[in-house]
């Protein structure tokens, strides 16, 4: 059993969710959990030993194969994937949505073509999944967002070329690098010996895409637009995952193809990401819109896992590889939380809330450990991620780790104050229902994880020690 | 050859057709006799051979376009069918028109001489511009057939004075002689002239800038079948000569006239691709989109080596979503009398057969993946960057960028905008439904197994 077959679970089940008609959503649900579960079942064979990956020549001239491959590295995302995609397709059951059959296949469409993205070993498909898993967002946001059609059409056309530009360069790279070694596999790559030259233009043709991607600032633009107009679905899927798309592929193909460079460049990339976590602070800090303001809260975060990924160390990798995941876990709940005083208050701005904790014990409870968990308490899985990320920082120079701290703090400090803003004072004149079965459910299994993986972090570690210290020695 | 003789038979039989009142039989004939000589050209495949005095010259390059024409050409005819339902007595005409079409188009690439070059463009052109005015009663189809003419015309003049210089400098039509008296050196200036003449007469028939002012005027007025011939067949016909004649023209000319390509392609690509922005009516968007699309194609011609095969799989990429789109175009916009983007709003709701295959022919023709023009693109791109012309690519990649933006106007009006209220009932023949499908389910194989079209050369 390889990986493929995950992949072809996901592709035929969007096909099957597209044709099943009203009953779309269970089906959809059904194929998230299988999915999942052959995850589960593709780590703990990978973990005795076997290889799950996938090679075949897909065309001669180019040579071009359909590489997929089975490590640690990729799995955990593919994890984060397989998880997140049926807890989020869970999450809209009780949303309003139309045309269910179309927006479900594409939700799970899309889940493949991460999938795909974090499991390609060949360049040119590697590519091909990443530029696929833009299409279905682009449609699930435009068809299905809030707001009017021509103001969610401006945002989210603006994140489509963006991301597409972005990525085009990254192509070109491919293409020139393909030049160079008569092959896209991942291997084949890496064995290249560049000139710093060289590797100073694949480096920034690369990290075009990845920093439009992920957003590194300035091209964080599209970000909090977009997440505000498209609905809560496909924030979750872009925050929760898709930007770990860039975030994995600064790790698995642009360091380890131009190491040189990244050394180099490593001052400036890292200041701008550090530049992302303090922007991203402050401008959260005056939100009013609570999807604004965890788009922007998102933007300190990632910032601090792309300046943990350029660090080099092997600390700062595995930190990012845990908060990459820890983030994901996070920041799904926190839309859904949103989501869920939208159902009952139709509203998204932070003002018109309060009062709510003593409606709704549980929903406030849940809230509270998510909010720790963003702020980065310890017990919680995003305490690890962060702190390795910092330890990571600090081997290269304290300041970045500093700098990176006032991230915790000024996190600490908006997610509390917008906490207490939501949430407490007098009791809110409108009611607030407590949370439905399906919603605690969701935000109860994402609580578990983040607890469960702040406590006892070392599965995760066993599994992704091995690809990140390969790629270490890589690099060196 | 025997396509060749095949296609006049058929033509002829056509016209023979009319004569003994089998009209309604035309059409099925043609497709079945298409679907024959498709198959007698595939057989003759890795044939290297030369007729008549190396009048024909028949090779896998050949026969190779020379299958992509016919298999445009019998989607073309398919559509006839329903196009010309109204004037069923002129029936004969149109398909025989289409037919003598074909075999200028086999002459265009497999000729040997320079006259039988400039005999198949002739056919084509003539024959083009017959279709072009042949909506009599309709101004604009008149202005479209006169404008196509008078310039056409010019640039054929312009072509055939370019084959005197080099009849002058070489002193012989045979293409093959030609090439090795280039080779070899020491003729006259006057041949390089001879050069420069013949390929600013392609580079008008293929609309490349700055020789494109007759194509959005010409595509729009003329009836959109013709329009559809017009920017699939006719355009992949002329770059295909273009292809040809250039590898056995310029091999010898100065290092100058790489320059002055490699800057056309760059301007072609980015002219029609921002006048394409602009447009409301789709026929004129398509046509710029065409120009820019050529403009993609003559990267081909700077590493001419090797990209024999990335420009055969673009061209049949191109020219397969453009026989979707434009079959999707003639079926919204019939009855209508300026063809604007605006009717094809919520056209989702009222056809999502139709809505489908004009996404994904327009998806294709940005460049997608795992759709053709994707590959098209990067097949391109890297044989160009594998000469070095890393600025061409970069300029190639900014205008695929900017494609998406008027590609993506058109998905939005489907997909996102409400019907027009007025709208009536769409009728969309089962012709019509099967040319598009199975062009955008080629277009979608070629996507998948690029090696098949691409390992045959």
């Amino acid at each position: 059993m390889n990986v493929t077959i995950l992949l072809l679970t996901l592709l035929i089940g969007a096909l099957a969710t597209y044709f099943s008609g009203k009953s779309a959503a269970k089906v959809a649900l059904i194929v998230g959990v299988a999915s999942f579960v052959e995850c589960i079942f593709l780590i703990c064979q990978q973990q005795q030993g076997v290889n799950v990956g996938f090679l075949a020549q897909w065309m001669n001239t180019p040579n071009i194969h359909i590489a997929l491959n089975g490590d640690g590295l990729g799995l955990s995302l593919v994890l984060l994937t397989t998880l997140l995609t049926p807890l989020i397709i869970l999450s809209s059951f009780e949303s309003p949505i139309e045309k269910k059959n179309t927006f479900y296949a594409l939700v799970l469409f899309m889940a493949f073509a991460m999938a795909g993205t974090f499991l390609a070993s060949d360049g040119f498909l590697y590519y091909i999944f990443w530029e696929l898993a833009l299409i279905p967002i682009y449609f699930i946001a435009l068809l299905w967002g809030n707001d009017t059609f021509e103001a969610r059409k401006k945002a989210i056309i603006k994140f489509f070329i963006y991301t597409f530009a972005g990525s085009l360069f990254m192509l070109v790279a491919f293409i020139y690098l393909y030049q160079k070694a008569g092959s896209f596999l991942l291997q084949d790559l890496y064995d290249l010996n560049l000139t710093s030259r060289e590797q100073y233009w694949i480096f920034i043709a690369f990290f075009l895409a990845y920093a439009i991607k992920i957003p590194i600032f300035p091209f964080h633009t599209w970000q909090a637009s977009t997440y505000e107009k498209a609905p809560t679905v496909g924030t979750m899927l872009l925050s929760g995952i898709m930007l770990k798309m860039g975030l994995y592929s600064i790790i698995r193909w642009q360091i380890p193809i131009a190491p040189q460079a990244a050394k180099e460049l490593m001052t400036t990339v890292i200041v701008l990401s550090l530049i992302g976590v303090v922007y991203g602070s402050f401008i959260a800090l005056k939100q009013s819109n609570i999807k604004r303001f965890f788009a922007y809260s998102s933007l300190a975060h990632v910032g601090l896992i792309a300046a943990g990924t350029y660090s080099l160390t092997l600390d700062g990798m595995r930190g990012a590889v845990y908060q990459m995941l820890a983030h994901g876990f996070v920041i799904v709940a926190l839309f859904f939380v949103a989501e869920i005083i939208f159902r009952r208050y139709e509203t998204r701005l932070i003002n018109e809330m309060g009062g709510i904790r003593q409606q709704a014990v549980k929903f406030a409870s849940l809230f509270l450990i998510l909010t720790f968990a963003s702020v980065g308490l310890p017990g919680t899985f995003n305490f690890i991620g962060e702190f390795s990320l910092l330890f990571g920082l600090s081997q290269v120079n304290i300041w970045y780790a500093i700098i990176g701290g006032t991230s915790i703090i000024l996190g600490a400090f908006y997610m509390l104050r917008m906490f207490q803003k939501s949430m407490l004072g007098e009791t809110n004149s409108k009611p607030f229902a407590d949370l439905t079965k399906i919603e605690g459910f969701v935000l109860g299994v994402l609580v578990i994880a983040i607890l469960f993986l702040g406590v006892y972090p070392k599965p995760l570690t066993d599994l992704i020690t091995p690809s990140l210290v390969e790629i270490m020695t890589q690099i060196k | 050859m025997n396509t060749l003789i095949a296609i006049g038979g058929l033509a002829v039989l056509v016209l023979i057709a009319e004569i003994i009142n089998l009209r309604k039989f035309i059409i099925p004939i043609t497709i079945i006799g298409l679907l024959g000589i498709l198959g007698l050209t595939i057989n003759d495949f890795g044939l290297q051979a030369t007729y008549f005095n190396n009048m024909i010259v028949v090779n896998k390059f050949s026969t190779a376009f020379n299958s992509l024409f016919i298999v445009l050409t019998i989607f073309l005819v398919t559509l006839s069918g329903d196009f010309y339902k109204d004037q069923l007595p002129k029936i004969s005409d149109y398909i025989s028109l289409k037919l003598f079409l074909l075999m200028g188009a086999v002459s265009m690439v497999s000729f040997g001489n320079m006259a039988m070059f400039f005999l198949g463009l002739e056919i084509l052109s003539i024959s083009l511009y017959i279709l072009a005015g042949s909506n009599r009663k309709d101004i604009r189809s008149n202005e479209s057939g006169m404008k196509y003419f008078l310039l056409g015309s010019f640039a054929s003049g312009v072509v055939l004075f370019g084959i005197a210089f080099i009849y002058g400098a070489t002193a012989t039509f045979d293409i093959g002689e030609i090439f090795k008296l280039a080779i070899n050196g020491g003729i006259p200036k006057w041949y390089q002239l001879g050069v420069v003449l013949i390929i600013i007469g392609m580079l008008f028939k293929i609309a490349a800038v700055p020789f494109h002012f007759w194509a959005p005027d010409v595509y729009q007025g003329a009836p959109t079948l013709t329009t559809t011939l017009m920017s699939t067949l006719a355009k992949v016909v002329a770059i295909a000569t273009l292809y040809k004649l250039s590898l056995i023209l310029t091999l010898s000319m100065p290092e100058a006239y790489i320059t002055a390509l490699v800057f056309i392609s760059i301007i072609t690509m980015t002219v029609g691709n921002i006048m394409a922005l602009r447009q409301d009516n789709i026929k004129r968007l398509l046509a710029y989109s065409g120009i820019s699309h050529a403009g993609f194609m003559i990267m081909a011609l700077v590493n001419l080596a090797q990209s024999e095969a990335s420009l055969f799989y673009y061209a049949t990429a191109y020219a397969l979503a453009g026989i979707a789109a434009f079959t999707v175009v003639i079926v919204v916009c019939r009855g209508k009398s300026e063809e604007l983007i605006e009717q094809f709003n919520g056209l989702a709701k009222r056809s999502p057969l139709l809505a489908a295959v004009m996404s994904i022919a327009l998806l294709s023709m940005g460049g997608i993946p795992i759709f053709a023009g994707f590959f098209g693109k990067f097949f391109l791109f890297s044989q160009a960057l594998e000469k070095g012309y890393i600025t061409l690519v970069i300029f190639g990649v900014i205008n695929s960028i900017i494609s998406i933006f008027y590609y993506f106007k058109v998905i939005l009006a489907m997909y996102t905008k409400e019907v027009e209220e007025n709208a009536s009932e769409l009728q969309i023949p089962l012709s019509y439904k099967v040319v598009g499908v199975v062009a955008i389910l080629i277009n979608i194989v070629i996507g998948l197994y690029p090696s098949f079209l691409l390992d045959i050369f």
